[in-house]
């Protein structure tokens, strides 16, 4: 073992120190910039997608290097409004994994039956599709009336997107399919109507919803919730991060709190592993013990 | 890194199954397939064909020797520095996970050392990120086109960059095991 280990050691990012990445200097400069000049704070994002992200709002702007989007961004805030667009909205679907909403349905339904009152937080909302499932299927359970639902996003204008309701109709095929996959009990045409290119939802999803601003990179804690919702919104932080999130999510639930997180997102490469047990592992809700 | 689409499965698993076990790199997957595809039914197919640990991985998830990591159905699978990471950012070229994704994000975090492989599949994702790999300074493989399944994507990838070897199928376990020893040397 130990010989082939020193054969084949394990990779190691970065190497000639020589060529450290020119570009890698420019996305850190260009961080550092945005942060001082506009006070948001995207230095602890996971570097791949970000980069991704950064390179698509420099070719859509024309510019050849990261540097130049650095100049045109210190230079002309409606350059950084779209670049904001870009870090911040989380593509995402109406019902998105149809089986976290059956596992909601069946093993956080019941809990929040004996409540007389529920906040739930959705974190992250960006442009509102989960909300808008959530908020449904509390209805279709009668528990929509005795819960406050607060959905925050970093951006205002994603959260004026969220707060119109209103989502392209040549999704609705999809939407309704997993509507359907998700335990949903009525037609889903039901809650929207359909207007010009858009499927405007009821307004009724929205009466007990509080969009607010809130920037989970820097914001702090806010009140207390039965409920953190924050799905795919964390895969786009690093570790230092994400704990940092953990530690705002932990000191806003109550006791016995529920935090729902992405199929694919886990609390154990986060320091708060020992504090919550898994309701349901596969669907990665789990309930706050400590 | 690996990226399949078309035909994929049975490449892998020759692949896979062909590889020595003296080469202890973590494997990288990144397959086509429907957003509502079981994901867990991949991998363990292919792990009747590898004494690797075929993993399912989330986010964060740190990447280890003598493991193969297959990039879950409608997330984009993408490396940094000792680790995978997740994104569910728009499809690209309508592939989510996308190998270009993949690629371009192995050749940022590992430069020389990434070594990306372009098997059979029926559209061209995966050029631009070999090519990425190849301008970074890593190694870019590609199936022979005449024995793909579906010849577009290896031939897009040989397109777009100098591959440093277009290989049958089962040539390229025997190429991999070179390239690990020669680095050692």
């Amino acid at each position: 073992m130990a010989a082939s280990e020193s054969m084949v050691p394990p990779p190691v990012a970065g190497g000639d120190a020589a060529r450290e990445e020119l570009e890698q200097i420019e996305v850190d400069l260009l961080l550092e910039a945005v942060f001082r000049r506009y006070g948001f704070d995207f230095r602890e994002y996971a570097p791949a997608s970000l980069k991704r992200r950064l390179w698509r709002r420099m070719s859509a702007e024309g510019l050849k290097t990261i540097s130049q989007l650095q100049d045109r961004l210190l230079h002309d805030p409606p350059a950084m409004e779209r670049l904001l667009l870009d870090l911040s909205i989380n593509v995402t679907s109406m019902f998105r994994d149809p089986s976290f909403y059956v596992a909601f349905r069946e093993q956080v339904v019941p809990a929040l039956h004996t409540y007389p009152f529920t906040r739930i937080w959705c974190a992250g909302c960006s442009t509102g599709e989960e909300v808008y499932s959530l908020a449904i299927l509390l209805q279709e359970e009668d528990l929509y009336e005795r819960t406050r639902i607060y959905a925050t996003d970093i951006n205002e204008q994603v959260l004026d997107t969220a707060r119109a309701g209103v989502f392209p109709l040549d999704k609705m095929k999809q939407y309704t399919q997993n509507y359907i996959r998700a335990g949903g009990k009525r037609e889903f045409s039901e809650y929207y109507v359909a207007a010009y290119d858009g499927a405007r939802f009821s307004r009724s999803l929205t009466e007990n919803v509080v969009f607010a601003q809130h920037n989970l990179a820097s914001d702090r804690a806010f009140n207390e919730f039965n409920v953190i919702l924050c799905r795919n919104v964390m895969i786009y932080f690093d570790k230092t991060l994400q704990n940092r999130v953990h530690k705002l999510f932990h000191e806003s639930l109550d006791t016995f709190g529920i935090l729902a997180l992405g199929h694919k997102e886990s609390v154990l490469f986060t320091a708060f592993a020992d504090s919550y047990e898994p309701i349901d592992a596969a669907e990665r809700i789990y309930r706050k013990t400590k | 890194m690996i990226g399949t689409s078309w035909g994929g499965l049975d490449a892998l698993s020759r692949l896979l199954g062909g590889l020595h076990d003296d080469v202890h790199q973590p494997i990288v997957v990144a397959q086509h397939r429907s957003a509502e595809s079981e994901e867990l039914v991949l991998g363990q197919l292919l792990q009747h064909h590898t004494r690797r640990v075929v993993g399912d991985p989330d986010d964060k998830t740190p990447l280890e020797r003598d493991h193969v990591y297959i990039g879950p159905p409608d997330y984009h699978l993408l490396i940094e520095d000792g680790h995978l990471a997740l994104s569910t950012d728009a499809p690209v070229q309508f592939a989510r996970p996308s190998i270009d994704v993949l690629f371009e994000s192995a050749a940022d975090a590992y430069r020389e050392r990434a070594v990306g492989i372009v098997l059979t599949g029926a559209n061209s994702d995966g050029a631009q990120g070999l090519a990425r790999i190849k301008d970074k300074g890593g190694v870019a493989i590609v199936q022979d086109p005449a024995t793909s399944e579906r010849r577009t994507m290896p031939d897009a990838a040989i397109a777009a960059t100098v591959a440093d070897a277009v290989l049958k199928l089962d040539e390229i376990p025997a190429f991999l095991y070179g390239l690990c020893y020669e680095v050692a040397a």
